[in-house]
Order: structure tokens, then sequence, then C-alpha cells
């Protein structure tokens, strides 16, 4: 498939007055057309910051002080403001967490929605409001001719983060950048934002990059899946191979923490032990270790390198190291297995 | 079952309006009723603006409600006087946490001082040492250094502010705490945590428990019945396991639909119920019990076809 967007060892700095947050520590991935990846990692994991250090939507202090972000083969990070500016809400645009502060309460939603279009594409504004009117029916206002000329309050949760997705998606964007966006809404209104956003995807074949905490998101929506843990890739592989054959222990303790409907009472939750670090001061080795009931000797002194379990499927931990002992993953987790095995032999 | 079981709680007609006789009158709670039994979980879902905190924060007498009864250890507590030795006493046996880890810690007072507050309020401790042993001893029981109880909340991670709260929470010895979305503020592999804790206390404190949560999945696992609410009105009250096994209110069924699993087998396959409020909501209803220990909101017709 044709690789859009390859990010290579990116590491993002903070300065902040403790001194520096090495918030990501080499991230390398790549997104192909039309497809959609998620990011799934805890707050602090810096699952925001890699996908906003694309758009450099960055705070002041933060620093992209090495790697590469090609798009097309073009590096995004040697582009000028002004070359930004053409490919940010355009090429690539975003949606945000939360819909109750990503609109300008005092502009109407039709003018909000046809912006990107008077921007990038020097269009008629009678034009650019059509369109919008256009792209307010696609993602579900009812009524939407009587409703451009309304303000964003006059909206519910739901409907705004329609409205945001509208705005995002105004312009067909190669690749849409979902930050959470669906985590401040009900489920019900979660159910439909994701019902949208992959309807979306197959009429406008845009790729999606959907960061979130929540597995249960990504298991609905991810052709591929990251999983994140203090500024780095973990394990990364297709949707199947991450949630039924996951091998890193941080994997394994983010499925496993999580009641399914059928987890009874009786069992304890499997919770994972103690905090993330400090990024302030990057533990040597494997960043999980000191949380890792399976964390060996060589965990602590050295990180893991990349293991490959499959053509698309990698975790960094030294368990799959030839010379590890075996170990016995959790209950929930060897039920994954099974199902592993019984979808390799369909 | 419902018989042999002694209510703690039991709430009866409760309305909570607001803005009463205004435009925007808004009728937060709407006539609702049920029992919560000694030493249950007793979990309380819904969307958010469906009522179930305010539900919560009536009980507690956070607010004085509009009209209705609620019954604890069977005295009614609803129109008790907000500044009184019998409201002092009440408050004792009833405690909430709150769901922001952040905003409901004081941040100028030390953890000792947080989680001492109700003891000192209800004179439980005579003297300093006292209070600093029952400090420690409620620090300890949430699994928290004792040696950290003269830090500020700044210093504590979310997961361990959510257990200063908890502390706080079981420093009078309640019978009964209102955790009001105890969990959603916090990191999944946190949750896990924090709600182990609370059944592990629970166990040993023989505490009961109102669960008041949007995550369905987290509520299943930590509830021993479940109530569903709509828009003011409890929609349907069952055993956990009945509700998700056997949801009877298209609003459950809707809303059962719509959680996320996290196995990409089941979400393929999954088939989304819309629910269309119009055709679900008309006069004559009411929460009714249609098999036993199952309520559900529903009219007589309906309620017969049970039978």
């Amino acid at each position: 498939m044709d690789k859009i967007l390859e990010v290579k060892d990116l590491h993002v700095n903070f300065a902040t007055y403790n001194g520096t947050v090495q918030a990501i520590r080499g991230v390398n991935f790549d997104l192909a057309a039309g497809e959609t990846l998620a990011i799934v990692g805890e707050s602090g994991s810096g699952k925001s910051i890699t996908v906003r250090s694309i758009l450099q939507l960055l705070a002041k202090n933060a620093d992209i002080n090495k790697g590469t972000i090609l798009y097309h083969g073009e590096d995004l990070l040697k582009k000028s403001k002004k070359e930004m500016d053409a490919i940010r809400g355009n090429k690539i645009s975003m949606i945000f967490q939360d819909p109750m502060t990503s609109l300008d309460p005092t502009m109407t939603i039709g003018k909000q929605v046809a912006e990107p279009l008077l921007i990038h594409n020097k269009v008629s504004k009678k034009e650019a409001l059509g369109r919008a009117e256009e792209v307010l029916r696609l993602v579900g206002i009812p009524n939407p001719k009587e409703r451009m000329n309304d303000y964003p309050h006059q909206f519910s949760g739901g409907q705004r983060q329609r409205i945001v997705i509208a705005i995002a998606i105004v312009d067909y964007p190669e690749i849409l950048i979902a930050d959470e966006p669906t985590t401040a809404l009900d489920v019900t209104v979660q159910a439909q934002i994701i019902d949208l956003l992959k309807e979306l995807q197959q009429k406008i074949g845009t790729a999606i990059i959907f960061i979130t905490h929540d597995l249960g998101v990504v298991a609905g929506i991810a052709d591929r899946v990251a999983v994140m843990y203090a500024g780095k890739f973990v394990e990364y592989g297709s949707v199947d191979e991450v949630f039924y054959n996951p091998q890193h222990p941080y994997t394994w303790g983010l499925l496993d923490s999580m009641p399914t409907l059928d987890t009874s009472e009786d069992d304890h939750l499997n919770s994972i032990p103690g905090t993330p670090p400090n990024l302030l001061n990057p533990p040597k080795g494997d960043a999980f270790a000191p949380r890792n009931e399976y964390a060996m000797q060589i965990d602590l002194e050295k990180q893991p390198p990349f293991f490959k379990v499959s053509k698309t499927h990698y975790a960094a931990t030294w368990l799959l190291h030839p010379d590890a002992p075996k170990v016995t993953p959790p209950k929930g987790i060897q039920k994954r297995f099974e199902k592993f095995k019984k979808l390799g032999d369909k | 079952m419902a018989e042999d079981k002694e209510a703690i709680v039991q709430v009866k007609h409760l309305k909570q309006y607001f803005n009463i006789g205004k435009p925007n009158e808004v009728k937060a709670v709407d006539d609702v009723s049920f029992d919560i039994y000694k030493g249950e979980t007793f979990g309380l879902v819904g969307e958010s603006g469906s009522g179930k905190s305010t539900t919560g924060r009536s009980i507690i007498r956070l607010y004085d409600p509009t009209s209705g009864q609620i019954l604890f250890n069977g005295k009614d507590i609803s129109k008790i006087k907000s500044h009184g030795p019998q409201m002092k006493k009440f408050r004792r046996e009833m405690q909430m946490i709150f769901q922001d880890p952040y905003a409901s810690l004081n941040p100028r007072m030390k953890v000792k001082d947080i989680i001492a507050e109700g003891l000192d309020v209800h004179g439980l401790v005579k003297n300093d040492d006292e209070r600093d042993k029952r400090v420690r001893e409620l620090l300890d029981m949430v699994h928290l250094n004792p040696e950290h109880m003269t830090r500020y909340p700044y210093e504590f991670s979310g997961g361990q502010r959510q257990r200063i709260g908890i502390a706080r929470a079981l420093a009078v010895d309640p019978q009964f705490i209102i955790a009001d979305e105890p969990i959603s503020a916090l990191d999944v592999s946190i949750q896990a945590q924090v709600v182990n804790l609370m059944q592990d206390i629970q166990k040993e404190q023989g505490l009961t428990y109102m669960f008041i949560a949007h995550d369905l999945s987290m509520v299943k696992y930590i509830s021993d019945r479940i109530a569903v609410m709509y828009q003011g009105k409890i929609v349907e009250l069952a055993d956990a396991d009945e509700i998700y096994s056997h949801p009877l209110h298209p609003y459950t069924k809707s809303l059962l639909s719509a959680i996320p699993v996290p196995d990409p087998e089941i979400e393929k396959t999954r088939q989304r119920i819309d629910f269309d409020h119009k055709s679900s909501f008309h006069k004559g209803q009411k929460l009714q019990e249609v098999m036993p220990g199952h309520f559900l909101y529903c009219d007589d017709t309906k309620a017969a076809t049970f039978k």
C-alpha cells in the first residue's frame, strides 16, 4: 500500500522549570492511504504530542529535536510556516477532544465550516457556504440550511462534535487526525460519532489517525493499532494481532484491567500496579519495567528493541528474545490467544 | 430475594426540580423510587443530564428535595434542617466520593488535614497523636504511604488523589458511601486499582455503596443491582446480570448496544440500537415490578404481558 505519511525517530522535548521533559523518545510509524491507525495510551504517554508534531501544533516550550515526518516523501519539519499553513486544515486536518471549546462561540457555524475553504481554496463566499451546507448534511445535522446561521451554544455536545468534524473534512483531507474525539461524549453519542467517522472514511477515502485511551473504541474503528507508553511505542500490529495476540506486558495489563461484560464480580480485576515514570528522568531500561511483574534484570538495564512477531506485528519487550524464559500471561490474555488461533485456522 | 434483605436507603417518589415556576424549570429528578439494601453495591447509570448525580446529591442532602421521602435506616432524612445536630449525625453515616480528584481536594490543605477534617468536625479524636494515628491507619487502608501525610494534593497523581478522597470518606466510619463517577477521570490502568480497593474496603467494613457512572462495563462489574436513568426517571432496575442479559426497556437496550467492547470480532458484528424517545414515553407509565426483582417503566398493559 501507498505510504502517505512516515514518521521516523521522532524525539520531542519540553523545557520546563524543573528541567527537560523527554515526552517523545523515538517514535516510528507510517500511515497508508485510507487506513485507520489507532494510537492507544494513558494520559502523559505522548500520544497527543506525537500527532500534534505532525501539524506542528506544539506549545512554545516544545522542541522537536530529532526525527523526520515525511508527507508524500517531503519532510514537514523542514517546511516554512506558510507552507505548513497550506497543509494544515486542508491536506491534513484535526479534530480535538472537547467540542465545547474547539468552536468559536461568536461565529455562526456556517461561517466556521466554510472558513477552511475560503482560506485555502479562494472560492467565492457563496460557493463555500454551499459546500458547508452540504458537509453539515453529510455529518448529520438536520435542516443544515436553516441551522447554518445558528451559534455553537444552540447545539448539543454530540452535534457540536459533528460540526467540528464537518470543519475538519470540508476540504476532503487526505489525513484526518482525531485526538480523543469521543471521550467527552456519552456512550450512545460516541457510537454515533464513530459510525459517522467510518462512513465518512468510506465516502471520501481519508486516512485516520485515531487517538484514544479506550480500547473498546479502538477495537471498533482501527485497522492497525499502536500502543504507547512513556514516550515510545511498545507494540504495534493489525487490530486482530494486538487484541488477540498481544506480546508486551503493558498491552496485557491494559487489556486485562478492563472488565468485559462477562467478567464476574468474584474475579479481582487485574490492575497494573504503580504509576507511569517521570519523563524528566526517563528510566535507563524498559520504562514499564518497575510496574511489570514479568520484568527481568535486563529490563532495568537496557531498552528492548522491537522484536518481529509477524510481518505486520512488532513488540518491544525482552520477553521475545530467543533466550528469554517462557512466561505464562494472565488468564484473560490466554483466552485472547485461543481466539487468535481460531482466527488463524479460519 | 428482595424480601429477606434489609434496606438501608429507601427513596420514595423523590422529586428534585430547579428554577421552579420559571420558564427554565428543570425536572432533574422526576418521581424516582428505589431501595438500596445493606451491604450491596447499587449502580446508577445514565447519560449526562439524566439526573443520576442529582439523585445522589439529593440523597446525601446537598440539595433540599422538592418532594418525596428519603428514608435512611428507616428515618426520613429528606426534611431535616441543613444546620442542626440531626444533620451532623446523618453526615457521619453517609459520605461521598467525588468524580474529579483534582477539584475535590483543597490544594492549600495538607493531606492529613483533608482526611482529618471529618474527625475534627465530629470530635472523633481527642488529641493530635490520636488524630495522626487515625490518619495513618486510613492512608494505610487505601494503600498510600502514611509518611506522605504532610504533603499537599499536587504532589499526588490522579489515582492517588482519588485514594485520598476515599480515605477522607472513610474517616468518619460511614455505613453508606455515594461514589459519583469515582473513576471516570482516571486512566484505564489506574481505574482497576481504585475499583479493587473500593471492593476490598467494602468487604472489610461491610459498607453499602451507591455507584454512579456512565461506564457500563465497570458498573456491571462492581454492582449487585443496577438502575438505569433517563431524563429524570428510572426506566429499568434489576440485578446486574439480569439487566445485561435481559434488558427490557428500549433505552436500556440502546445503551447496552453502544458499549464499546475491547474485542474486534464483537465490534465488527455489533448492531447499534437507536432509541426513539417519542414512541417510548407516554402517559400512564410508571416503574413497576414485571418479574421478580426486575422493575420496568411501562404502563399496565405492557406490564400484564409479563404475567
